[in-house]
């Protein structure tokens, strides 16, 4: 059903096709890409040692080091991916767990919950995400942990103010009263409400990931070399962006279409599931 | 509401302490020697650790931060272990640049966000509303260096109208803020829309239209006036965001403000630098955030600040 309704919308069907060929691009990767990601080519340097503009052998052109920009990009789609998604797979986790604890339970353990919730609200994230990235070594799941742990305030906010509403709704004091544990009651009566929220959180939280893996890759504190990544493929490259512009632009613009795909989507999503939004946009 | 003021202050206090505790935490347990750094690497095992016993970093983690709190409180936010000056005058002496560049993006974000939304909401579910609200998106997608190379190479090195980046007068200015400008463009144009189509159902503006008012007049009068003080929540909201965007923005454009200064303590792992961007930082969205929440009984009455 949902999907039926996303399919009508032109700018969700949008998001849903770019996403579609990002997702081929990743898995297929090994098989379409006309070269390994991180072979060299002395033919793909001029004689004064810059890169080459898009070309027939080489259709987007080479970066720095003679390697061809369209294989790393496809490969790059693959860190990009997974760590956007499982960044934003653990953050909805934990802003879930905590948003329902604290508003199913409230008092002191609310106060804690919340407090902290606040507290990580007023911290520059991109400084906390930095500094981090620097104390664990590299690798695509502590960076995707990373980016979690600095994601999921927003989560724990809007989950935790509908779980208080709920938690308030005749049909949560009936189950109460007939003696329904408490695990019972959030996973069985207030879990499945929660839903919608969780959804649409789930689709737009992956456009701020997938774009705070890109930044920390950019600054280099996110996947590392040789592994390409759109992030640190522009990182590398920008000594060149004078000359080979197109060298930062092709993974700059892949990261973009990729956070506005799963923003479209999100928002398309939320349309959808919010009955009360309905009719006003 | 001296009352109300007074706690959120309280809070704001207990939140700054926390964001001091965990991040001279991680600090302490970053993989580098602080006292290696500031005895130089020409320095002998004994001077470096004459230097540790010196900057007390052979004391236990808990007493150091208790020292460092203690100096906080007094106003001193300790000496930069590489530039060997004081970390307040540094982060002065580069707290106008960042201004002036934060003034300059609200500026270019309201002028065109404000402006794209109200059109768009006015011209509803037509083309060109669908044509900005994508755009929007677009821009709100964007990673912050794309944008910056792109206004870079477009501006600065293809048609030569503006520097290539640097500090100085106002043609300097223009490209990092409106860089910074345009993601933000995106969300105030998405909120001034459904700002303006929530005003546009209100029953004052039916009247307004009905007892003669013209067109231009409701809009002016009645209309923006009203859309606009969401707005000004979000302004407040928005500082955090702003925060992490200049340290791309500024290390790309060599815009010499904070975000240049903590990319380079991050780099040198200048530990009291850090610790001192980082409360400024904070404050500074604590600020917003208090802001934010000051307004918003001005934006819906039934709202009481308790």
């Amino acid at each position: 059903m949902i999907v039926a309704a996303l399919l009508k919308r032109k700018l969700a069907l949008l998001g849903l096709v770019i996403i579609t060929v990002f997702v081929l691009a990743a898995i297929f990767a090994p098989f379409i890409a006309p070269f390994p990601p991180e072979q060299q080519f002395f033919e793909g340097l001029t004689l004064e040692g810059a890169p080459l503009p898009p070309n027939a052998q080489f259709w987007l052109g080479t970066d720095l080091l003679g390697r061809d920009l369209l294989s790393r990009l496809l490969f790059g789609s693959q860190a990009t991916l997974l760590v956007g998604v499982v960044a934003n797979g653990i953050a909805l986790v934990i802003g879930a767990v905590i948003g329902m604890t604290a508003g199913y339970l409230r008092g002191w353990a609310a106060t804690l919950l919340m407090g902290f919730t606040d507290l990580m609200m007023s911290f520059p994230i991109l400084l906390l995400a930095i500094l981090l990235a620097a104390m664990t070594s590299p690798g695509l799941w502590k960076v995707a942990f990373v980016i979690a742990m600095v994601s999921w305030v927003q989560v724990a906010r809007v989950v935790y103010a509908e779980t208080m509403s709920l938690s308030e709704r005749e049909y949560v004091v009936a189950v109460r009263s007939v003696g329904a544990s408490t695990p019972r009651i959030i996973l069985r009566h207030i879990l499945p409400h929660l839903l919608p929220t969780l959804i649409v959180w789930g689709t737009l939280g992956i456009a701020t990931t997938s774009l705070f893996e890109a930044v920390l890759s950019y600054l280099g504190v996110g996947v590392q070399p040789p592994t390409p990544s759109w992030g640190n493929m522009v990182n590398e490259n920008q000594t060149y962006f004078e000359s080979a512009p197109w060298l930062v632009f092709f993974p700059s613009l892949c990261i973009g279409f990729l956070a506005l795909a799963f923003n479209l989507i999100g928002d398309a999503l939320r349309d959808i599931l919010d009955p009360t939004l309905r009719g006003r946009h | 509401m001296a009352a109300y003021l007074l706690r959120r202050l309280m809070r704001a206090a207990l939140i700054l302490l926390g964001v001091s505790l965990i991040t001279y935490v991680l600090l302490f347990l970053l993989p580098a020697d602080p006292a290696r750094q500031v005895a130089g690497r020409t320095a002998s095992v004994a001077q470096v650790e004459q230097v540790r016993h010196q900057l007390g970093l052979d004391r236990p983690v808990w007493e150091q931060y208790g020292r460092y709190i203690a100096r906080l409180a007094s106003g001193d936010l300790g000496r930069s272990y590489v530039q060997r000056s004081q970390v307040s005058e540094l982060v002065g002496s580069r707290l106008p640049a960042t201004l002036l560049l934060m003034v300059g993006a609200i500026f270019c974000e309201l002028l065109f966000g404000l402006t794209l939304g109200a059109f768009a909401a006015f011209r509803r579910n037509t083309l060109m509303d669908q044509g900005i609200m994508l755009g929007a998106f677009f821009f709100v997608s964007q990673p912050q260096f794309f944008l910056s190379y792109l206004l870079l190479y477009l501006f600065a090195v293809i048609l030569g109208w503006f520097p290539i980046g640097g500090y100085g007068d106002f043609k300097h200015l223009v490209l990092p803020a409106v860089t910074l400008g345009l993601i933000g463009t995106g969300w105030y144009a998405r909120i001034m829309r459904s700002s303006v189509i929530e005003v546009l159902r209100q029953d004052y503006v039916r009247t307004a239209r009905a007892k003669g008012l013209t067109r231009g007049r409701t809009i002016l009068v009645h209309i923006v006036p009203n859309a606009l003080l969401p707005i000004l929540a979000m302004i407040g909201l928005d500082i955090g965001t702003f925060m992490g965007g200049i340290v791309v923005v500024e290390s790309v454009f060599g815009w010499p403000g904070i975000g240049q200064l903590t990319w380079q303590a991050i780099q040198q792992i200048d530990i009291p630098i850090i610790m001192g961007v980082t409360l400024v930082s904070a404050c500074a969205i604590v600020l917003g955030n208090l802001l934010a929440d000051l307004v918003a009984p001005l934006i819906d009455p039934r709202i009481r600040l308790k």
